[in-house]
Parts: C-alpha cells; structure tokens; sequence
C-alpha cells in the first residue's frame, strides 16, 4: 500500500496510484471536478480549463496535473465556481449552440455543465460567428458551428483509430477544426466505426440518420446533473 | 389593494412561449386571482394602459417595431424577463446573423429553392416594418431582469418564476427546470 | 498557381533529411522560395516527410510568416505596435496604401508587392518600422515610402533600399542594416570588453557540477521575465534521465517594446554562444539550438558565421578545446511569426515542427523537452551573463545589483523620452531614477516587463526594477501626459489576441471579451458595472489560463483598473432608463433602409 499516494480535496482525504491525475483519482473517490476536453481514454489535453482547482494554492488543471502527496487541493470553491461558469459562458458566446435544434441537446456535456451550474444565460454578448458545415460524408457532419475545439475527436482519431482524421488549423480565435483532406471530410478515411467519431462532447461532430433518437425527458442530462454518476459512488 | 399588472409579447418569436404559458392548465386561474393583464396577446390589449409589476418578453429583435415594442417594455415594466430562447439569445431567427441582410432577402424571396414570386419582388410596403442588420439578443437591447431558458421554458418554469417574482422570493429554478430545449 | 514544382519540393525536403521534426524549415523554405505554401505545396510536403497533410495544414495556418495564398515576391510587414502608433505609423501606413495603390492584406496587382501589418517587430526605439521581405526599414516617414515604393517598383529588390548602414556589426558584410544598435549605457557584464574563450576555458577546467554550482553561487536568474534560477534549471536537466539532451537559446523576443537581444545578437552573440557552450557541458548537452524569430532574419549570416568562426577555432565540434568527450555543435531555428513561441513549451513545439502550440506541464522541458529529451531554454541575455560568470566569477557577479537580484539587466525603453535605446541598469534601479536617465520625467504611466507586464502610474515609480518588485524581461514602454491609457489598453489586448494560439477557452475568447469591454468604454457606452465584469473576467483568464502568455494577457486591463481607475471612472455613467447603451438603433437600420430606400418612421433622426 506504500506506494498510494494520500492527498486532500477540499479537506476530504483522497488515495492516488502513482501516475493518476487529481482528476483520475478525484473520481475514484466519487469527488466530481467538471470538466469538458477530458475524456477517459484519451491523452489528457488541457484546452477547456473548466477543471482548474487550486493546487498548494497555485492553479492547475486537474486533468494534467499528477497527484502528489500531501498535496492540497480546492475544487468547490465559490472563485471557482466563478471562473468555471465564466469559462461555460465564454463557449457559448464564441460558437453558435442552437440547443433547440441540436441533435445533440438532452446529452450534450457542455449544455449539462451549464445546467449543473444553474446558468440560464451567458453574461457575455454573442458573438454569432460565420462557421461552416461539411456534410459530404457519407454517414457524418461536422457542425462547426457547435465545435469547442476540445481536441477529442483529434486523439481519438490519431491515437485510437490510429488515422489523424482531424487536426486543428488556424489560431487563437481563428483556430478551427480542419479535416485530412484537400477539403472535404468525403475525402477522408473517416469511418462511421471510428472511435473519433463517438466523442465529441457537443454536436460537432454528429451521426447521420439518427436525428432527435431519445425523447426528451429520457435523456442523459434531463433530470440527473452531469457529475452525479461519479458522485453516486460516494454515497 | 389593487392586483400587480403583467404584460406579455412575442417579438420574433413563434408563440410557443405563450404557448406554454397556456400550459399551465389550470394554474392559470389562479394567476388571474394574483394578476391582471395589461398589454398581451392573451386579452389583447394593443397599448399599455399603465405601469406594469413585470413584463415577459418572447422572441428576440429582428425588426424596428420589435425594438420599439421592447423599449415600450422596458419602459413600462418594473421587472422585465426575457422568456425562452429566441428572447435570450436570438433563438432560430438568429440563424441569419452569420450572413448579411441583403443575403438574407434574397435566400428568402428570390433565391431560395423552394421560392415562389414570379415577379421577383422582395415586399417592401411602408406598412411593414424595416429589418435590422441582425437579430439581437433582446438584452442587448434594453437591460433584462431575468431569463428563463427553454424553446418554449415549460410551463412550471414561468409558473415557478411567475409565482416567486409574485411572492417576493428569488427566482431560483431547480435543476430540472433549466433547460435550453 | 503555385510557383514551385514538386521537385523543388522533394529537393527542400530531402535538404532537411526528410525529417517530419524538421518541418519549420521546410516550410519557410517553400514559402520563401513560392511565396505560398499552396494546397499542392502541402500535399507534396507530406508525401516526402510520410505525415498527414492536415499536419502541415496545421502548422502553415499557425504561423503569420506563413500562408497558403500567394504573396508578392515582395512583402512589406509594417509594424503597428503601440509605440509606432505612437510615433506616427498612420501615415506611414497610408502613404504606402496610396503609393501602392492597395490596403493592407492586399497585394499589387502584378502580383509583385504585399502589404501587411506585423506586430512588435523588436525596433521600438527607431519606429515607425518595417520589415520588407528580411530586410529592417527604420524611422519611417511618409517621404521615406515614397521613395520605398518608388525604389521596389524599379528593381524589385529589397536588398537596394539601405542607404546608410547602421553602426557597429549592422554596417558589416554579413548584416548590411540600416538597423541602429541604439546601446545608450553599457554595464559591466553585457557591454563591456570581456576576454573572448576565458570564460569557456575556465568552465572546462571544471567539472559540470562545480559549472552549475558557480552559476547557483552568482544566483543568476533567467533574464526572459520568469526568473527562474538558473543553476537549478541546469542541475535538473543534467539530473534528468536520457541519453541525449539539449540546450535551447530562446532568442525569439517579441514581447511588444522589447529589442535588448536584438542588441546582443548583434553585438555579442559571440558570448551568447559561449554561455551555451558553457551551459551544454553544465547538463551534458552535445547540441544547442538558437530560436530565432523570424523578424530577426537579417542577423542570420551574422549568427551563423560566427558558428562557423567557433567550429574553425574547435569552441564547437568535436572535443571543445580539447576537452574529451565534450562535443558540442550550435544551429539556428528560424521561427515563423508567432509571439507565443517565446513561451518555452511553445519554442519546443515550434523546433519540433508543430505548431507553437504550449505543451502540458508538467513533464517540464528539464524532464522531457525537445523531442522527448531534458531539454534547458534559456534566454539570450542569461547565456551572455553565464559566459562573463564563469569568466569573471560568481562574487565579481553579484557586486553589482541588488540584494535579491544581482547583477544587472538589459532595459529596451521605448515610447514618450527622449533617448530610448537599449540600457544596462544594475537591478535595483529606481523607475524615477531611470525616468531621469532617458529624459521622460513627465510620464504619464510607464509599461514594466511589457504588456504582459505592469502599466504603472507616478505613484509606482519610487519602486524598484528587480524580481522581487518590479520584474521585467527588458521592455519599458513611456507613455508621455497626453496619452490615453485605456487606448494603449486595448491596443495591448488586441495584440494578445492576435498571438494566442487558441488552444485553451479563457485566452481564446476571454481577452476578445476584455478587448470589446474596454472598447466599449472608450466609446462612451460603458456603465460603472462594467469595470467589475472586465475585473472579473480578467481575473478568471489570469487564473485558468494554460500557459504564461493567458496567464498575463488581462494585466493591460487589469493594471490600468488599477492604476488609471479614475480614468475609467470618469468614461463610465449609469445607463438610468434600462436602455443599452451599446445598441445603436440607426446603425441597426443602416441596411435595411439602404435596400427598401426608405426611412424608418419608427425612429426618425
């Protein structure tokens, strides 16, 4: 057993293997730290910073950061919440998310963090930026329009699917997502099998055919507040 | 003492939040024993006949007369709330703000696949009120109190917002009751 | 059409070893050589160096230097940071839009000229500047760009426009600038004569250990901004595992009013090369590499004949002064246009042939840096300092400076006063003291350390320049009484905006929020509510930001909040009739009135 790591979230006494992150670990222990670009099995990336704790007084985005002994970490704060709820509304603000009409609404991660934080409006002004969509491909779109940039789909395809489908171009607010291809996502070698094709938090990336498939009320995020399933091991 | 007086509007908007607002079923007659009704659709008076405790505001601005009906609300509403989607954030008449109004015109009377108009007119009456460059956001217009999110917010969200504001208490929704959809 | 052939290409690619890592040169090859790195120019690259073309996609869009669209074989980057605006950079931009006949992001319709704005191009103190393909234009007036355009109408080549030639190495063959090194006050340990090879020799008449304990003993301290000790840096890399490890010369300065390295590369670059000789031995190190930034192309020659100087004299090669088993070679990366790759994380990427994007920390570069190996960035200042430590040694180091921060350091002072130029100060100078010295004694605000600094208001100046008040990679910025801080503001935070590499939310979105809050200021539509949104949100972009450069892109406002309050005080007023200020309804009708031709009844004017 020595070689677990003991360390502390917002007082609460958390055990770590070696390797984990804080966030890894926090969820093992049924502690919820939101989070949007990271998903189990994939490469930690870093990009939303909506996981940002503070570590030995000092910020950090849990997802990268290793456990570490004695390590004291602040994950439900009130500045916290603060910054996470500006982060949320900044990335509504910067893309289009038309929820009403989004296959994706009920089960989309970055509607629920808004909804677990009880937003009902951004506090920023829209900026109702011109984005495109590419659905030449066979069996999926890309909604642009909908993208964080959170990079998922860029590791699932690169280190998953072993393909590199995706990568971004451009850079700070012009940054977007771009497909291996002279221009068109038809021209790729996406498949509908891909990994990348599953992990778009949002409705970026979407599965023709399938539409509005669950109906409302039974959705992932309808009635039960994304995080709850981590923190249910904790009761 | 006199019942606190509620207005009500759909600007570009479809009525759905009116619709829902309907939807309260019978909790309806109840907020007629807690309100009266000033300018609506629902009673339809035109113009206000006085102060207002609170406005509720469909749609958002996607025309003059829709600003000059919001600015009359804000005008005339103590606490205004803007109800549903297209109110908070332009809601599907914002579709048109990624390309310009000229565009916009053309797609919907000349150049649309499914356009019909032989004489290729785009309607242009006195009568009929000047488009704006985009829809705005209706808090980008005139200061909103609240919001209430939903495409419509169903009914037990603006009964829950309707009652608190009537009761003095905050506004606060529970979880199931913030929903963007 | 592109102007190169794929077999121009393969020969490019096979130039770098057909190496993907080394993808930064091919690029500025083709760009270089096209113009353009065109769709066909990208598919062709990838085929040779077995990537993704989407990776290359990714790193042209990623880089200003870069583009996809054809360029004139003539580009004309004309810097419109701060201080060239302040200097008089409107009308220098206009005469060459009139000469030209075309905006900015226009080229000539022979296809032969571009015009382009560049940020801080590092010649704060000779501005208005530009840079015309590599070659530098100072103190540019509306006559100069008469003659500018009249000269590359005639021959096309920019190499004929210098008529005087700079002092010092800028007159020499392999410079051949107009560029001024504009050394105003030379310190003991930059400026002055030091005795070439002697702090190299002493280094390697010790071991490594007592190389870095030297260096801990001065307590030298990264001179880049950060401040991080040196010594340890080094013990952390040479303690790190891996059989191969690097030392990287961070010479991409391009914090806005920032030019000292320009300076030393130009004139000491020499000793800059020794300090990393000395630090790739310090961590067992047998490859050093210099990040340049591409604005500094014009040093290139200069840099890289001084290489082969020190591979001709054995201070590079193979057993460095006959040192056994200390081999030890220096190349220089060229950079593309990116202020981010003065982040180190983002420097690796960018040596590695990404995009400069930062990386996650950690790993640190010490533990696993440039391509996976323990890798020391270091500024070109710091190496300098480290050749004259081991030279001169650790005690004759610490003699001058303050407590806390021995030494001295190198000041690029640009803006309102009437010397600006490059200073060596002791640390610990006083900001009145330095006010005094460079004739700007009725400033308004002084810039400290940049933008991603601290704009400081008279109360501040009795504070001192060092790392435990005010700290600063070298940029000082005067702003004289008439001007107006939340302008400069938010000129600063359209810089940010246009160098954050967008990889995470809060820098991405959060500084084009501060920027249209402060500019909603500035047009008379704020409310006092606004300033505690912007205080917020600056504070959430400071905090949650991935890398240094989101970490203090809010300080222009945050600083100026602070420091020039009461003049956002006095531009706010309380909206009292629940309208938004910002909504201008005659602009909002602008359109709509143009196609019906007609007025609005509604809202007459």
């Amino acid at each position: 057993m020595s070689d677990k790591i003991t360390f502390t979230i917002d007082g609460v006494e958390v055990k770590a293997a070696k390797g984990q992150t804080i966030l890894q670990a926090a969820d093992e222990a049924g502690i919820y730290i939101p989070r949007l670009c990271n998903m189990s099995g994939l490469i930690p990336y870093g990009s939303c910073r909506v996981c940002t704790v503070i570590v030995n007084g000092r910020p950090q985005s849990a997802c990268t950061q290793p456990a570490a002994e004695g390590m004291i970490v602040e994950n439900e704060t009130e500045e916290l919440l603060t910054h996470r709820k500006n982060i949320v509304d900044m990335l509504f603000v910067e893309g289009n998310h038309y929820c009403m009409s989004c296959e994706k609404s009920g089960n989309c991660e970055l509607q629920a963090l808004a909804y677990r934080f009880g937003i009902a409006a951004p506090k920023y002004p829209y900026m109702f930026p011109n984005r495109s969509v590419d659905a030449t491909h066979p069996d999926i779109f890309i909604d642009r329009n909908r993208c964080i940039l959170c990079a998922r789909c860029v590791r699932a395809s690169r280190d998953l699917d072993g393909k590199g489908v995706f990568e971004f171009v451009g850079r700070g607010p012009n940054k977007s997502i771009a497909v291996n291809a002279n221009a068109r996502l038809k021209d790729t070698n996406l498949d509908i099998t891909d990994k990348a094709v599953d992990v778009c938090p949002v409705g970026a990336i979407i599965k023709k055919r399938v539409g509005f498939a669950v109906p409302i009320g039974q959705r992932k995020y309808d009635t039960k507040p994304i995080g709850s399933e981590i923190e249910a091991q904790n009761k | 003492m006199a019942k606190p007086k509620v207005a009500t509007t759909s600007l570009a908007g479809c009525f759905g939040c009116h619709m829902s607002l309907l939807d309260i079923d019978d909790r309806i007659l109840k907020l007629v024993e807690l309100v009266d009704f000033d300018k609506s659709p629902i009673d339809d008076i035109k113009e206000f006949t006085g102060q207002c405790a609170i406005g509720l505001v469909e749609g958002g601005c996607a025309n003059e007369e829709n600003v000059r009906v919001l600015q009359d609300f804000r005008k005339h509403c103590d606490i205004l709330i803007s109800v549903g989607d297209c109110a908070t954030m332009g809601g599907l008449p914002a579709l048109r703000n990624t390309i310009t109004l000229e565009e916009c015109l053309n797609e919907a009377y000349l150049d649309g696949p499914t356009v019909y108009n032989p004489d290729g007119v785009i309607p242009n009456d006195k009568e009929i009120p000047l488009c704006l460059d985009r829809v705005y956001p209706c808090n980008e217009v005139v200061k909103i109190d609240y919001n209430l999110p939903g495409c419509p917010p169903s009914a037990d969200t603006l009964w829950e917002a309707l009652v608190a504001l009537l009761t003095d208490k905050p506004v606060s929704l529970p979880y199931e009751l913030i929903k963007y959809d | 059409m592109s102007k190169i052939t794929e077999a121009a290409i393969k020969e490019i690619c096979a130039s770098c070893g057909n190496d993907r890592d080394r993808l930064m040169d091919v690029v500025n090859a083709v760009q270089a050589k096209a113009g353009c790195v065109s769709d066909e120019s990208i598919e062709a690259i990838a085929k040779q160096l077995s990537c993704h073309r989407v990776e290359v996609e990714s790193v042209v869009s990623f880089y200003a230097f870069l583009s996809k669209e054809q360029k004139g074989s003539v580009v004309i980057r004309l810097c419109n940071d701060v201080v060239d605006k302040m200097n008089g950079v409107d009308a220098v931009a206009k005469a060459f839009e009139d000469e030209l006949g075309i905006k900015f992001g226009q080229t000539t319709d022979d296809g032969k000229i571009t015009l382009e704005y560049a940020p801080c191009i590092g010649m704060c103190d000779q501005a208005p500047a530009a840079l015309i393909n590599n070659e530098v234009m100072t103190y540019l007036s509306t006559d100069k760009v008469k003659e500018i355009v009249k000269n590359l109408k005639a021959c096309n080549d920019p190499a004929k426009l210098k008529h005087r030639l700079g002092d010092g190495n800028n007159a020499s063959e392999m410079v051949h600038s107009v560029v001024h090194n504009g050394i105003r006050k030379k310190g003991p340990v930059i400026f002055a004569d030091y005795d070439k090879e002697a702090g190299l020799k002493n280094a390697l008449a010790m071991s490594p250990v007592e190389v870095i304990n030297e260096i801990k003993t001065a307590r030298l301290r990264g001179r880049g901004g950060a401040g991080f000790p040196t010594g340890m840096k080094w013990e952390f890399t040479r303690a790190a595992e891996g059989k191969k490890k690097y030392i990287i010369c961070n010479a991409d300065e391009g914090e806005p009013g920032t030019f000292k390295d320009r300076a030393i590369l130009t004139e000491r670059a020499d000793l800059m090369f020794e300090g990393m000789t000395v630090g790739g031995y310090a961590i067992g190190a047998d490859s050093g590499i210099v990040y340049l930034r591409a604005e500094y192309a014009y040093l290139t020659k200069l840099l890289e004949k001084i290489l082969q100087d020190r591979r001709n004299a054995n201070l590079l090669g193979k057993n460095v002064l006959g040192k056994k088993g200390f081999d030890f070679d220096i190349r220089v990366q060229m950079g593309a246009g990116a202020y981010i790759c003065g982040e180190e994380t983002a420097l690796i990427s960018s040596c590695e042939g990404l995009r400069g994007d930062p990386k996650n920390r950690p790993p640190f570069p010490a533990q696993k840096g440039y391509l996976g190996h323990p890798t020391s960035v270091n500024n070109v200042e710091t190496l300098c300092c480290v050749g004259r430590i081991l030279e001169m040694g650790a005690a004759w180091f610490a003699e001058t400076g303050s407590k806390g921060s021995p030494s001295t350091k190198l000041l690029s002072i640009s803006g309102d006063c009437q010397m600006p130029g490059v200073y060596e100060f002791p640390f610990g100078v006083k900001v009145s003291e330095l006010l005094k010295e460079i004739g700007a004694e009725n400033a308004q605000a002084v810039l400290v350390g940049g933008p991603s600094g601290q704009i400081i208001g008279k109360a501040d100046y009795e504070r001192t320049i060092c790392y435990d008040d005010l700290a600063t990679g070298g940029a000082v910025v005067v702003f004289g009484p008439e001007r107006n801080m939340l302008e400069i503001a938010a000129e600063y935070m359209e810089f940010f905006i246009e160098e954050s590499c967008g990889y995470c939310t809060p820098c991405r979105v959060g500084n084009v929020l501060l920027k249209n809050g402060l500019d909603k200021i500035l047009a008379g539509k704020g409310e006092p509510g606004d300033l505690a949104m912007l205080e917020e949100l600056g504070n959430t972009v400071k905090t949650t930001s991935r890398c240094g450069l989101g970490q203090t892109s809010a300080n222009p406002v945050l600083s100026t909040l602070k420091n020039f309050r009461s003049t956002y005080e006095s531009l706010v007023k309380e909206s009292k009739d629940g309208m938004q200020p910002m909504f201008d309804i005659s602009a909002a009708l602008n359109d709509a009135e143009t196609i019906a031709d007609r007025k609005s009844v509604i809202f007459k004017n």
